[in-house]
């Protein structure tokens, strides 16, 4: 078949099936990403882009586009490469966007998914100037899209859809949510409950900088009411107040088992831990202030990494899984 | 990223803030003419990468040029230690001579990114010269403070909000607005982190002025501040961290004796975290990088070793998408080539586990491999003891 006519087919496709038509039906779990998810990839032709493109599409997820300005119309892969993300949208039904395009210009791939109203935007990219994040964030108020990063792993639900670069197979369908500020040790903590048989319903990396779109009051909210979830995990690390602030909405208002960690216990004040916005600053922003906070919360806080994954199988122990 | 005192008022000084005429020097016969040339009396300002400058003998008035020249002699080459330097103190290689100022009045005014509004807020006070954290914890309600929106900068009212909220007087709080627009604006052109003038002061001639200032800039945005980029002072930072920076590593030195290499900023923190639960104490936080190449191991190796402190060390990587086999030949490869001398802890997780502990029992090599991050803390204390 030739690129042109591929692309007819493509559209065709998507006028039957548009992703909203699906998500009416409701009965799809876990959060943000499922089966009915259709991504396009920003800076799918870059060795980073592509790479993390195909290990997505390897993984059950549904690729459908790919946005390189300058590149539309070739097919990359066998995924159509389109100019802008509004032709993405119209040709191929894309919901959701994966982002890997270079930190100076993801502020502005980022807009561009969010003007064409897609449901999700996820930015991997690290280095991320924080004037820009915040400017995409005073934009994106009042607009349907959530953004999850920048500097993150991204989103899986697994057995359902990844839309992220984290390894897939450490993952394995079940129950418990994972909300974290870092990568590997995110993978660290899944690969704990997956050794020890307790399947994941969805994990988000949040992402490593000061400004981020997706918070873990925001993924907290959603698995409060996500009938698939019935314990979540919460991995925080030094810096800011954002885990002091998900432990006062946990305690008001969370209805299923918490356990947390926070990094950085040995961290020294004034000195930025590789991410961005992982630094004691002015004395605030300790792991020992977190811990105790999340602690009154009613969270079980596990002081050491190695514990994340049995804390987890103790505190679902007892709990009804709807 | 960091910069000195006298670097922080020239670029302000581009924008509009006022700051008191002064003039760096390196040496202490300058003091003298400088001082003559500003006008007495003058302060003398040791020039390092910490706050708490005053309290350590780092800020010196002088009436007569004598005293500027005898205060810098005693100053330059000295190792000045405040409450930010730690016991080691740092080494004074510049001094900002300032012409005094006669202070009606003392102010705090800092600007900081606020994470859970999402925006840059201004913070201003009448507990001028007097570390903020102190009067928040003592009496918050000192603090005054204003949320900038991105989309529209600094507003007038908002600078009448924060004048009429520090009692100025009407002639006053026009003057008062032009200082803080003008400091939001260096803010936000460079691309700051934080910008503080503190104190900042009112003088008997109605003037507000930048009497001391700090900045520090998002190291992201960098790329496109080429001029700031360039103030970095190498002098200020460690040598070891200096070398990691030009390999691409994220390192951080610490005075522990359990060297540390780890895929990942959190995992690195958290790795740091349970050695110090088992009684060690980390040398170092490393993140390696997602990729962990054969490359990156090496040079993190060289670094890791070049601490003398370093007893023991333990590499932590969860292989991801790396694979495990992969990433055991870059450490025995860097191994061989490095010829490391301490103990060598490896716990590696993730994709083709098993080969990559295979590879390193095997490879005649003297690791000890560790299945799961208490083992791997276990053995690596025990061995660095």
């Amino acid at each position: 078949m030739k690129d042109e006519e591929k692309q007819c087919w493509f559209g065709a496709f998507f006028i039957l099936h548009p992703s909203s038509f699906i998500l009416s039906f409701g009965g799809l779990m876990a959060i943000w990403v499922n089966e009915t998810t259709r991504v396009v990839v920003q800076g799918i032709t870059g060795k980073e882009g592509t790479f993390h493109a195909l290990k997505c599409r390897e993984y059950g997820t549904r690729v459908v586009a790919g946005v390189t300005p300058g590149k539309g119309g070739i097919i990359h892969e066998g995924i159509p490469v389109f100019n802008t993300i509004r032709e993405a949208v119209e040709k191929e039904g894309a919901n959701t966007s994966l982002v890997f395009v270079p930190p100076a210009f993801a502020a502005d791939a980022v807009l561009e998914s969010v003007d064409a109203g897609l449901d999700l935007v996820v930015c991997v990219t690290e280095g991320v100037p924080t004037f820009d994040t915040l400017r995409v964030r005073t934009f994106m108020k009042g607009k349907k899209t959530r953004l999850i990063g920048p500097n993150c792993p991204g989103i899986i639900s697994p057995g359902k859809s990844k839309v992220g670069i984290m390894p897939g197979h450490i993952h394995k369908e079940g129950r418990v949510g994972c909300i974290s500020r870092s990568g590997t040790l995110t993978y660290e903590a899944v690969g704990q409950l997956t050794a020890l048989g307790i399947g994941q319903s969805t994990c988000i990396g949040i992402g490593g900088d000061p400004i981020i779109g997706t918070g873990f009051i925001d993924a907290l909210k959603a698995f409060n009411d996500d009938p698939e979830t019935d314990a979540v995990v919460m991995i925080g690390e030094i810096g800011g107040s954002a885990e002091e602030e998900a432990a006062d909405y946990i305690q008001a208002y969370f209805r299923k088992p918490v356990v947390g960690f926070v990094a950085g216990q040995t961290a020294p004040p004034g000195r930025r831990m590789g991410h961005a916005g992982a630094i004691i600053s002015q004395g605030r922003g300790t792991a020992a202030e977190k811990m105790a906070k999340m602690k009154q919360s009613g969270i079980r806080v596990v002081q050491s990494p190695a514990d994340i994954g049995t804390a987890v199988k103790e505190a679902l122990v007892g709990v009804p899984t709807a | 990223m960091k910069i000195h005192e006298y670097q922080a008022k020239k670029i302000l000084k581009q924008y509009g803030v006022k700051v008191p005429e002064g003039k760096v020097i390196e040496s202490a016969a300058e003091a003298y003419e400088v001082a003559k040339k500003l006008g007495l009396p003058v302060a003398v300002k040791a020039q390092i990468h910490a706050g708490g400058r005053g309290k350590g003998g780092g800020i010196k008035l002088a009436k007569t040029p004598e005293e500027a020249e005898s205060h810098a002699r005693r100053m330059l080459g000295s190792r000045l230690v405040t409450p930010q330097t730690g016991a080691e103190g740092k080494q004074v290689r510049r001094l900002l001579i300032e012409k005094g100022q006669a202070i009606k009045k003392e102010y705090y005014l800092g600007i900081v990114i606020d994470r859970s509004q999402e925006k840059p807020v201004i913070m201003a006070s009448s507990e001028g010269g007097v570390e903020i954290e102190e009067v928040a914890s003592r009496s918050p309600e000192l603090i005054l403070k204003v949320h900038v929106d991105p989309s529209v900068g600094f507003l007038s009212f908002q600078a009448r909000q924060l004048a009429f909220g520090l009692g100025l007087e009407p002639a006053l709080a026009g003057r008062f607005g032009q200082f803080v627009a003008a400091l939001y604006e260096a803010f936000r052109a460079t691309d700051a982190s934080l910008a503080e003038i503190n104190p900042l002061i009112l003088t008997v001639d109605g003037d507000f002025l930048a009497l001391d200032a700090k900045m520090n800039f998002d190291d992201n945005a960098l790329f496109r501040h080429p001029e700031i980029a360039e103030l970095r002072d190498f002098e200020e930072e460690d040598p070891l961290e200096i070398q990691a920076s030009r390999f691409g590593l994220n390192y951080i030195k610490l005075d522990g004796n359990v060297g540390c290499m780890v895929n990942g900023a959190g995992l690195a923190m958290a790795t740091m975290d349970i050695i110090k639960l088992w009684g060690g104490s980390p040398a170092n936080f490393l993140d390696v990088g997602g990729g962990a190449s054969t490359e990156q191991v090496k040079n993190a190796f060289k670094i890791l070793v070049a601490d003398k402190n370093v007893k023991a060390v333990l590499i932590n990587i969860f292989g991801g998408i790396m694979r495990c086999d992969i990433v055991a030949n870059g450490v025995i490869q860097a191994v061989k080539d490095v010829g490391v001398q301490v103990p060598v802890v490896v716990r590696l997780e993730g994709t083709n586990v098993e080969q990559g502990r295979e590879l390193l029992t095997s490879s005649g090599l003297n690791f000890q491999v560790a299945s799961g991050m208490a083992d791997a803390a276990q053995k690596v204390c025990a061995a660095a003891s």
